[in-house]
């Protein structure tokens, strides 16, 4: 896949193994710049791990993972690092550090990355929790708030630097749907006024239809479509029609194999 | 027969090869953590906050164990030496054990009890819920903003923590020889001043400043390799690397003792 000049993200030919299991079999997507990506599928589907890799927390076994120019597989150090602080994380519990306040969390990769003086970087740091609905909250400790607050003030850390790319892992696991929706419309709404790409990984139906330019759905570590919403709900492909309609896997199942399964525990 | 033969030396080649790889991460993890000393600027402000944590909130707990060390160890000594008439030796005889050997090794365990097991935790919760992730993600260096300030911390307090064991140690034997058996206080105090020597007192400084290296090492690492080198995840696997990092540390340490007193001795 070439890459083409508006793509921020280019992954080619990612293949991936955990132990002797293949987890990701031969990727290849790209993803242009303001675009709202979501990278959807169900548990073990490699979602994770793709998330994983493409913020080199991992490294593959064959192919690459371009970010804005930069070769993350084998990208040295000091190039990772300078790439790193063009991009924000929110991760799916927060992360937040729990010995230090929500503020002292947010403002860290400020303190850590600019020479702003302190009052600069407190006065940014409350901007960003007003746009998450979190004023007031910079002296609490992360164990004093609530999962969706939690989610809100990982995200404000992720967004602190105002990256050119945000990642958010599972923004709805483990909400209430109107926390849920509250999220999505932050979604929105940094991608609007920041004008940032986001890539969203999640397997919540509705919410992915709701921020998404394009979905990638992936099935045991492959691609089944990449495409717009309507693409997609339009998909005549059985695996994105059981997802859509919330309908089980239909696994043909072979009875001597499931004796076999029964009786030895061995595929 | 054959085949169990053929498992049991699969399992000792297993053992050997996760001691090996396990001595390897140990040795990589160390010399990452030292080589960020020249990478980056001296984190002064983390090192400060963990010298409080490691250091002085561990002050109250040695100054109590040292206490009760030095006057137990004085009334061992007292039972024995008046057997021989030779009780003015008393005050020497608790210094000399107190500062070469037990004062160290105390105040060891005493900071792998309060904050070796603590920091170990911490590590290890701090992996599983992505905070080393979120760390790197946000090109914040673990290894300088994490590791280092705690490694320093351990290598400053554990020597001053000592110190104050010792002198504890001899206020204690000084209570039970010579406040409440009648050993005379200056056969006690000059007896110490003219024993020992200042190699007894380097042996004492070099073992503790180890012994905070070992300890800070091994429950650092421990919590950071949780998730390659523990088979359960979650609270169980915290629990045994907290365990494995208590028990390892304070076996090296131990190990370290000897090498250090068979060295000056």
């Amino acid at each position: 896949m070439t890459s083409s000049n508006k793509s921020i993200i280019d992954v080619n030919n990612l293949v991936t193994h955990y132990g002797e299991r293949k987890i990701l079999k031969n990727l290849n997507f790209s993803v242009e710049k303001g675009e709202i990506r979501v990278i959807m599928g169900g548990s073990g589907s490699g979602k994770s791990t793709l998330l994983n890799h493409m913020l080199a927390l991992l490294t593959p076994t064959s192919g690459s993972i371009v970010i804005d120019g930069v070769d993350v597989v084998n990208a040295n150090r000091k190039t990772l690092l300078k790439l790193r602080q063009k991009m924000g994380v929110a991760f799916q519990g927060g992360a937040l550090f729990s010995s230090m306040t929500v503020g002292e969390n947010i403002k860290l990769p400020l303190q850590h990355h600019t020479e702003l003086d302190e009052h600069t970087i407190d006065i940014m740091t409350r901007l960003k929790l007003e746009l998450m609905n979190l004023a007031g909250f910079e002296d609490l400790m992360p164990s004093e708030l609530s999962g969706g607050m939690l989610k809100r003030a990982g995200l404000a850390r992720a967004v602190i630097m105002d990256p050119k790319l945000l990642f958010f892992d599972e923004p709805s696991a483990g909400l209430d749907p109107v926390t849920a929706v509250e999220l999505d419309e932050l979604i929105l709404k940094l991608r609007d006024a920041m004008n940032m790409t986001i890539i969203v990984v999640t397997h919540e139906l509705e919410s992915a239809f709701k921020i998404a330019d394009k979905i990638t759905v992936l099935f045991d570590g492959e691609i089944v479509i990449t495409g717009t919403v309507d693409e997609i709900k339009s998909s005549k492909d059985i695996r994105i029609q059981n997802m859509i309609n919330r309908r089980a896997r239909d696994e043909h199942l072979d009875a001597e194999q499931y004796i076999k399964r029964l009786t030895t525990g061995k595929n | 027969m054959l085949a169990v033969i053929k498992t049991k030396i699969e399992h000792l080649g297993d053992v050997g090869i996760n001691l090996v790889e396990s001595s390897g991460r140990l040795g990589v993890f160390l010399f990452n953590i030292l080589a960020r000393l020249w990478m980056y600027r001296f984190p002064l402000e983390e090192t400060i906050k963990q010298v409080l944590f490691i250091g002085a909130k561990t002050v109250p707990l040695i100054l109590i164990s040292g206490l009760f060390t030095g006057m137990v160890i004085a009334l061992q000594f007292y039972d024995t030496l008046i057997r021989f008439g030779s009780v003015e030796l008393l005050g020497a005889a608790v210094a000399m054990s107190l500062i070469r050997e037990l004062g160290p090794v105390m105040a060891a365990l005493m900071v792998i009890a309060r904050v070796g097991s603590a920091t170990c935790a911490e590590i290890g919760i701090m992996r599983n819920e992505q905070q080393f992730d979120a760390l790197d993600c946000m090109a914040i260096d673990s290894y300088h903003y994490v590791m280092l300030p705690r490694l320093l911390a351990a290598i400053i307090s554990v020597p001053l923590l000592t110190a104050m064991f010792d002198t504890f140690g001899i206020g204690g034997g000084y209570i039970v020889g010579v406040l409440i058996h009648g050993v005379s206080d200056g056969a006690y105090l000059v007896g110490m001043a003219d024993t020992i020597v200042w190699n007894d007192v380097w042996m004492g400084i070099i073992k503790s400043f180890l012994f905070g290296l070992v300890i800070m090492w091994v429950c650092l690492a421990k919590g950071f390799y949780l998730h390659i080198e523990q088979k359960q995840s979650g609270a169980v696997g915290v629990s045994q690397a907290t365990t494995q990092a208590v028990v390892l540390s304070a076996v090296l340490m131990l190990f370290v003792d000897y090498i250090v007193s068979s060295l000056m001795l």
